[in-house]
């Protein structure tokens, strides 16, 4: 099935990627192209297949809920874009702004 | 041992020389840095470093001389000069994926992989090239510019390890790390004429390795021989509690399948004496005709299609051949939905893609762009302006088919569709065969830039891919050239048998010997 430019519009939205109008025509084309070779699956008989969830079964091995140290070598504003006081400092959200700038 | 020859050396006798104080390990490290600047590794030439520290290399390697001097056991990798691609987290070097999102990001841990070479000796020297995150097949989706083929600066290496295979190549490191999604080791090892291996699904710990697709992903490792490549797996494998998928199966000492004997049991003291070093292995007889006694090898005819080149259809036939004098038996077999994969892998891959990418976000490491306008357009501009464009369609397609309306059809359906593929394999092992024989690619090197579709793009992986959904090991060796370019063929065995994979990669190396880079 083709993708369409809206369609695009709303994943990439989803994804947190900004396409612009240019970029958004091409991945609306090269989406449709890729997926139109996804559609010989569609053939296949899959009735009673069991779907691959993991690799040589086994299920999700547990270890006890016990802390360990940090293996982490450096410190965290080492790497970190913006910290303060051991906190990840983040932008506030749109809508806090939008309020405030309604004065709200 | 001389190092004049440094750039033909394996690790195996690199190590040895190492350990009798022949060679020092500071002085093997200068002798990669000298090929490096030799061959042109550089920006400028090859473009296979992102990352390299001369001196710290060598102040690591003046520690591994004392540790040579003090101790009885200085590790089987000794003085071994080693590259990282880049996804694989080390300290000390920075780990970016060849990604602007993550440009300059010092890992403060580092892959359990990465320790245990560290562990035997090893000395960790460049990080290596890739295509960005692992997603693409010729090293040139990279931030920093593509990797160019030492056969041929014209052409590309491969992708997405392009800068290990390159290393090896070149001659620069005896091994390099790489790591394979759908063919991402042994596409590049064929195009370089190098050895390379894609393990076992949990044979490597792939703790410290970016995920990209994780029901698929494991780090695996390039050599310029068979030798190389098995002692740098039998480093690096095996349980690691940090990988809840890694497996607790035990590590045959695979160099030692070249004698083509049965693997010694785990607990073997002589084994146990060449495990760390302190007993060389025997060396391997010449191949005879019962070298391969006993063993099946499959021919799948989904990967001899009518349409595959003629000349690498001639080497891949000329390997066969090789297999039947030293008494193996070539079986011709179907693994009749293969031609499924590429389909199925490019459903699955960018949907584990697109959420295992979701915390490249600005927020705790990396890249951050903040035009000022709140949270949702800093992750925007972040990821816009950090993700190139096979990673940025990748993620997009990969939330295209797990969002609502599209689930079952492709995602679900691709997941069934795996299941199918991988149960050919398991029918064809079950039905005594014990090593499939394929092509590795369809091609041998391409020009940069000769190829702008992206699914054409893809077809690379279609006989490596099948590997990586099915969970199963495969090597791919170097069987001959066509017009000047190397070719590969690949090996796949069952789960967790390299031993057997190694077994017949050794013996079609010995059997093919100069001929293998003609």
């Amino acid at each position: 099935m083709a993708v369409t430019r809206e369609d695009v519009l709303h994943i990439a939205e989803l994804a947190r990627l900004g396409v612009d109008d240019a970029r958004a025509d091409e991945l609306t084309k090269e989406l449709s192209a890729i997926l139109a070779h996804m559609e010989v699956l569609s053939q296949v008989d899959t009735a009673g297949v069991a779907p691959t969830v993991e690799i040589e079964g086994g299920g999700t091995p547990l270890r006890p809920d016990t802390g360990a140290p940090s293996l982490m070598e450096g410190t965290l504003e080492s790497f970190a874009p913006s910290m303060r006081d051991g906190f990840f400092i983040v932008p506030r959200l749109a809508t806090h702004e939008d309020s405030s700038e309604s004065g709200a | 041992m001389s190092l004049e020859n440094f750039a033909k050396l394996g690790a195996a006798a690199i190590a040895s020389s190492v350990r009798s104080g022949e060679v020092s390990p500071s002085d093997v490290i200068r002798a990669s840095f000298n090929r490096a600047r030799e061959i042109g590794a550089g920006r400028d030439a090859l473009n296979i470093f992102l990352h390299a520290d001369e001196k710290a290399s060598i102040e690591e390697a003046d520690v591994m001389r004392t540790r040579v001097e003090s101790a009885s056991d200085a590790g089987v990798l000794a003085g071994v000069p080693v590259a990282i691609k880049d996804n694989i987290a080390s300290l000390g070097l920075p780990t970016t994926c060849a990604s602007k999102i993550l440009e300059g990001y010092v890992s403060p841990f580092e892959a359990t992989a990465i320790s245990r070479l560290r562990a035997s000796g090893a000395v960790i020297v460049a990080k290596t090239n890739m295509d960005e995150f692992a997603m693409g097949s010729s090293t040139e989706n990279s931030a920093y510019g593509p990797t160019r083929n030492p056969h041929d600066v014209r052409r590309v290496p491969g992708g997405s390890s392009g800068g290990s295979a390159a290393a090896v190549a070149a001659g620069i490191t005896p091994i390099a790390l790489g790591s394979e999604t759908g063919g991402s080791v042994r596409q590049p090892a064929a195009f370089c004429g190098v050895v390379g291996v894609k393990p076992t699904y949990g044979r490597v710990s792939r703790y410290g390795l970016v995920a990209f697709a994780s029901s698929l992903d494991q780090i695996g490792v390039l050599g310029r021989t068979v030798d190389d490549a098995a002692l740098a797996l039998e480093t690096i494998a095996g349980y690691d509690k940090m990988d809840s998928t890694s497996s607790g199966e035990d590590v045959p000492i695979y160099r030692l399948s070249a004698l083509g004997k049965p693997a010694p049991g785990a607990r073997d003291p002589e084994a146990e004496a060449i495990r760390i070093g302190r007993s060389p292995i025997p060396l391997p007889p010449p191949p005879s005709a019962t070298t391969l006694n006993g063993i099946v090898i499959g021919k799948p005819k989904e990967y001899f299609p009518d349409s595959l080149d003629g000349s690498i259809r001639d080497l891949c036939e000329r390997s066969l051949d090789r297999f039947r004098s030293m008494g193996a038996t070539v079986r011709d077999i179907s693994l009749p939905r293969s031609p499924l994969a590429i389909p199925v892998y490019y459903i699955l891959a960018p949907a584990e893609a697109s959420s295992n990418l979701a915390r490249f976000d600005g927020v705790r490491y990396g890249l951050r762009v903040d035009p000022g306008k709140g949270l949702k357009a800093m992750y925007e501009a972040t990821r816009s302006q950090g993700f190139g464009r096979e990673v940025t369609r990748r993620i997009l397609l990969g939330t295209y088919v797990l969002s609502a309306g599209y689930y079952d059809a492709y995602y679900r359906k691709a997941q069934a569709v795996r299941t199918l593929i991988a149960d050919d394999f398991r029918s064809v092992f079950a039905s005594g065969v014990n090593a499939i024989f394929t092509p590795t690619t369809p091609t041998p090197a391409f020009p940069v830039g000769a190829i702008s579709d992206p699914y054409e793009m893809y077809l690379n992986d279609i006989f490596t891919v099948t590997a990586n959904l099915a969970g199963v090991p495969a090597i791919s060796i170097p069987v001959g050239r066509m017009r000047n370019l190397p070719v590969g063929g690949q090996i796949i065995t069952a789960h967790f048998d390299e031993y057997t994979m190694f077994r017949v990669a050794y013996a079609l190396e010995a059997a093919l010997g100069a001929e293998a880079h003609q």
